[in-house]
């Protein structure tokens, strides 16, 4: 039987599923290696008939999912499987074999062989294992064990890969295919970081559009440039900036003829995430924020009228703002104004909305505190901190990070907002924050970070250098009485300027994470992503 | 639809008479082209597909009919008509067409000449959600001599007074010189927002405007403003700072009172989230102060300053001319039209531009000139820094220097011209004979001008002027 199961199991059949769930054409680094796992599997098919047929055998009922030019498995087709006689198999039927541990599929890191034939032996005793009792509910039964040691198998991100010539190439294929400019990297770039862009603010997309621009929708495009010149900034803005953006495509958009609302509009989203990923990274909520919207535009029922789709959609939106956003700022007040005491000095780094506004609440609850505001360059977004604090009546006191050891003796509490929180309880935040909280643990003055829960990201990242954002190296020249020093770094061969905006702080420097789900140590982060998952 | 683009070609080239009361100005050539081919070709590069064309009945007959005036541009053109007497300014042909408009609008001058990114001014519009956004440039001095054109040009009349913040984009004070009595007054809530302010007079406008929408329903209800330029454009930039903008302003309210009832709702839910994303970005335009980005006000004008590139406004001779020499920068067509007959023996600078179905005979020598389509160009012609329009004739041994012929004119054998302008249909005839600098023919249909020795005089139409 050529069909014979395929012994490695389901890890490199997810590979094949995975690549045709995903629907586009496969490419040809796809196809070779869809060419090379049926080698491969076919070799190891005959090496494991030497040892065992009948083990074989029985592991073929749950990896009956094949590819469609091999015929079907006719052993026990569990219910998973609604024969896949036609070639694009559908994504239901894989969908209750990747149920729950089925995130985006870009994060997660490549397993190594050793790893994947160890998970394959694991699988296959307990597949023997299940065998024993009865062969009628085996199928159903071996389901469930199986799908939760599905080892799946990841690509890294695109915009992690940028040395990668062959990815690079991909990237711009596809954005011709959405009729996208793609922004040219500027500079040279410092060779840790070299697999990230970095881009120049003097050069923005908009110049390679056409002005009035058709391809992609006028909100968008203003979205795009209000990212890449700075001018939103900060996870919640940039998050409410987006959706505002999408109501506006959503209402001027109308179903083309032959065409299901619900398909056609996520198809639509898609280059103007592309645009709006070229003039800036998403951030880790924008990016939840899109999945959200994606969700709920392929619920719609078929059989809704446009109008009633387009206000069931627009006031999604406005409830996901309202609740995730302004309620969840409020819950996280609430909690945070507990912590704080009379007579407290409470330090906060850079700007950060959440971290404001807990910080004028509680003044206007008449707690007494003052606050000291740590700056850095070369965004020095704590001078906007500290306008909207004095504004407020908080006595506040400025310094620079580099007097952050002079400072901290004084302090009493560290409050520090949060870009994205990982699934490992590391805390993403601007860079410096790192260090804010290594030096307040070594003063033992405790650190709170407050985030809300739809900034929770389902990475793992425990350094700063995988994942990250360059921005602008030009943005690191100052000029002082007429001279800029930097001015010509780019001669200078020797010389690359780095301009780094994320980093990452690991748990045991963070004391607590106040979210709106209340007050949670920063290792219970993967229990509420599990939560939120079974949820939705 | 983001941006509907209006090109302004109805202007009647008030300071160029003498070359726009035969030919309109918009089909002025420039380069062997029509003076609008300039901004429909920079509309089009940019990626416009339509374009509403502002123009007289006449401009609109010769479009259609005349050969020579070829617009070879790819893009609709939508041409509106208004009478010629009717005297009427730039904004009020922004209200004649507010019909038409139904997205923010470009505003473009027929006789600009640029080579300007476009998208510079476009992105101060988007990003900064401003109201006016417009072009300016540094001004050149004009190096080449004007013909017909007694003594220098008088400077220091007519300056404009341009204000910008410190990063200078922002438009802060607006003046024209006329309108001022003694001195430039600035009031003192600009200087209380913006400290800092550059006050620049060298600067050129380019007459180009991204205005929104709400400023051509504004322009609707208050008919007292007739130039966009002269009134409109001071007006929007002190409305900035009014005490007023900070409540629902003017040209905001009669915006939302034209919006039906559910609109409103929407524009004021949109409104909620711009303001959300507003206060929870970190992001402010100015620091030193207590008050948020754009100190609150919700009108804001823009400006983008061209340090380099070409950019001119074809509104005067001098203008003209020097357009002319370096019109042929902004495309690539060869210097020499394919079609045009070039005998072996003629000498022809690089720069010079000869048009098509020209005939050049022997022995002439042509150099930075351009010369007309269908011209003729008899033997041993010297054709020096000229423009020659369409359809002249040359006879042979001709001198001419520094001088501007206008279409369909005949230069007799022999004449000697420098620095002088002759009109559309004239002719100039003597044999030997020399018409001495600043010196100004204008002619209409066929009369015939005798010219002898003159010396510093102005022939008029239809007369014969003997000589002294």
């Amino acid at each position: 039987m050529a069909d014979c199961g395929e012994p490695d199991g389901p890890g490199n059949k997810d590979d094949i599923t995975r690549s045709k769930n995903e629907g586009k054409e496969l490419t040809k680094e796809e196809k070779q290696r869809l060419r090379k796992q049926k080698k491969h599997q076919k070799k190891q098919k005959e090496r494991k008939n030497e040892k065992g047929p009948s083990e074989t055998e029985k592991d073929k009922t749950p990896v009956s999912l094949l590819p469609p030019p091999q015929p079907v498995a006719t052993q026990k087709a569990p219910s998973a499987l609604p024969a896949p006689a036609s070639a694009p198999i559908p994504v239901p039927a894989s969908a209750p074999f990747h149920s729950s541990p089925a995130p985006s599929p870009a994060d997660k890191p490549a397993k190594s062989k050793a790893e994947l034939k160890a998970e394959r032996r694991a699988r296959q005793e307990t597949d023997r294992a299940a065998k024993q009792p009865g062969s009628s509910s085996s199928g159903i039964k071996t389901k469930v064990p199986l799908s939760e040691l599905n080892p799946v198998v990841k690509r890294l991100p695109e915009h992690v890969q940028v040395d990668d010539p062959a990815v690079v190439k991909r990237l711009a294929k596809k954005l011709e295919r959405q009729q996208i400019p793609l922004r040219s990297d500027y500079g040279y770039k410092v060779s840790l970081f070299s697999h990230l862009h970095q881009y120049s603010r003097k050069a923005p997309l908009t110049q390679l559009l056409s002005i009035p621009s058709t391809v992609i929708h006028p909100s968008i495009v203003r979205l795009g440039l209000q990212y890449s010149q700075g001018i939103v900034a900060g996870s919640n803005a940039r998050s409410v900036a987006l959706l505002h953006a999408f109501k506006q495509v959503i209402r001027d958009y109308t179903t083309p003829p032959n065409e299901e609302l619900s398909r056609d509009l996520v198809n639509k989203l898609k280059p103007y995430i592309s645009f709006l990923n070229q003039c800036r990274p998403l951030s880790a909520s924008m990016g939840n924020a899109i999945k959200y919207i994606k969700k709920e535009i392929s619920n719609i029922p078929s059989q809704c009228k446009e109008e009633e789709a387009k206000t069931k959609l627009l006031t999604c939106i406005d409830r996901y703002i309202e609740e995730k956003i302004v309620l969840a700022a409020k819950a996280i007040s609430k909690y945070a104004i507990e912590k704080i005491s009379d007579g407290d000095v409470i330090l906060v780094y850079g700007y950060s909305s959440l971290v404001n506004n807990i910080l004028c609440e509680a003044f206007e609850k008449s707690r007494k505190f003052r606050v000291i505001v740590v700056d850095s360059r070369p965004r020095l977004e704590g001078r906007e901190a500290l306008r909207r604090l004095v504004q407020r009546g908080i006595s506040c006191t400025y310094v620079l990070i580099s007097a952050l050891s002079y400072i901290l003796p004084e302090v009493s509490k560290v409050f520090l907002g949060a870009h994205a929180l990982l699934a490992n309880g590391y805390v993403m935040s601007r860079v410096g924050t790192s260090q804010i909280a290594l030096v307040a643990r070594t003063y033992n003055v405790p650190v709170l970070v407050c985030c809300e829960t739809y900034k929770f990201c389902e990475r793992v990242q425990t350094d700063s250098f995988v994942s990250n954002e360059l921005d602008d190296p030009d943005d690191l020249m100052v000029t002082r009485k007429g001279k800029t020093q930097l001015e010509n770094w780019q001669d200078v061969s020797s010389l690359g300027l780095l301009n780094l905006v994320y980093d990452v702080t690991p748990p045991d420097f963070v004391d607590l994470v106040i979210t709106d789900l209340g007050m949670i140590p920063c290792t219970s982060v993967p229990v509420v992503l599990r939560v939120k998952n079974l949820d939705q | 639809m983001e941006l509907q683009a209006v090109l302004m070609a109805a202007g009647g080239g008030s300071r160029m008479m003498d070359l726009t009361y035969n030919t309109p100005k918009p089909l002025l050539p420039v380069g062997n082209k029509p003076l609008i081919w300039y901004p429909l070709n920079l509309l089009e590069r940019v990626g416009f597909e339509e374009v509403i064309v502002i123009t007289t009945k006449e401009v609109q007959k010769m479009i259609s009919t005349d050969p020579k005036v070829k617009l070879d541009v790819k893009m609709k053109l939508d041409l509106v008509c208004i009478q010629e007497d009717a005297d009427m300014g730039t904004a009020d042909a922004l209200r004649h067409i507010q019909q038409k408009v139904k997205t923010d609008v470009l505003v473009v001058s027929c006789d600009l000449i640029t080579d300007a990114a476009l998208h510079e001014v476009v992105d101060l519009f988007r990003a900064h959600n401003a109201t006016l956004s417009m072009l300016m440039s540094k001004a050149h001095e004009f190096t080449e001599t004007v013909p017909g054109q007694k003594g220098k040009k008088k400077t220091g009349e007519q300056r404009d007074f341009v204000g910008v913040d410190g990063t200078g984009k922002r438009l802060l004070f607006m003046a024209n010189e006329a309108d001022l009595d003694e001195g430039v007054v600035i009031r003192k809530s600009i200087m209380r927002k913006h400290p800092r302010m550059h006050i620049k007079t060298g600067l050129v406008d380019a007459h180009l405007y991204c205005l929104k929408k709400s400023v051509v329903d504004f322009l609707a209800d208050n008919k007292s403003i007739s130039s966009i330029r002269g009134e409109l454009v001071p007006y929007l930039v002190r409305k900035q700072f009014s005490k007023s903008t900070n409540s629902p302003k003017v040209i905001d309210e009669t915006h939302q009172n034209l919006k039906k009832n559910d609109k409103i709702q929407i524009s004021s839910r949109d409104e909620e989230l711009l303001h959300l994303t507003q206060e929870r970005s970190c992001w402010n335009d100015h620091r030193g102060d207590m008050s948020d980005a754009y100190h609150g006000g919700r009108l804001r004008c823009y400006v983008h300053i061209m340090d380099e590139g070409i950019c001119y406004r074809v509104n005067t001779l001098a203008a003209y001319i020097e357009a002319n020499r370096l019109a042929p920068k902004l495309f690539d067509e060869p210097a020499v039209h394919p079609s045009a007959v070039v005998s072996e023996r003629c000498l022809i600078g690089a720069d010079s531009i000869i048009g098509a179905s020209c005939q050049i005979s022997d022995k002439t020598s042509i150099k930075r000139s351009t010369i007309g389509v269908s011209t003729t160009v008899r033997e041993k012609v010297k054709v020096t820094n000229s423009i020659i329009m369409h359809g002249v004739t040359i006879e042979e041994g001709c001198n001419i220097q520094g001088s501007v012929i206008c279409s369909n004119a005949v230069i007799g054998r022999g004449a000697d011209i420098k620095y002088c302008l002759v009109g559309s249909h004239s002719t100039a005839r003597e044999h030997n004979s020399k018409i001495a600098p600043e010196k100004r023919l204008t002619e209409c249909h066929r009369a015939e001008v005798n010219i002898t020795y003159h010396y510093k005089s102005i022939t008029y139409n239809n007369c014969h002027k003997v000589s002294k």
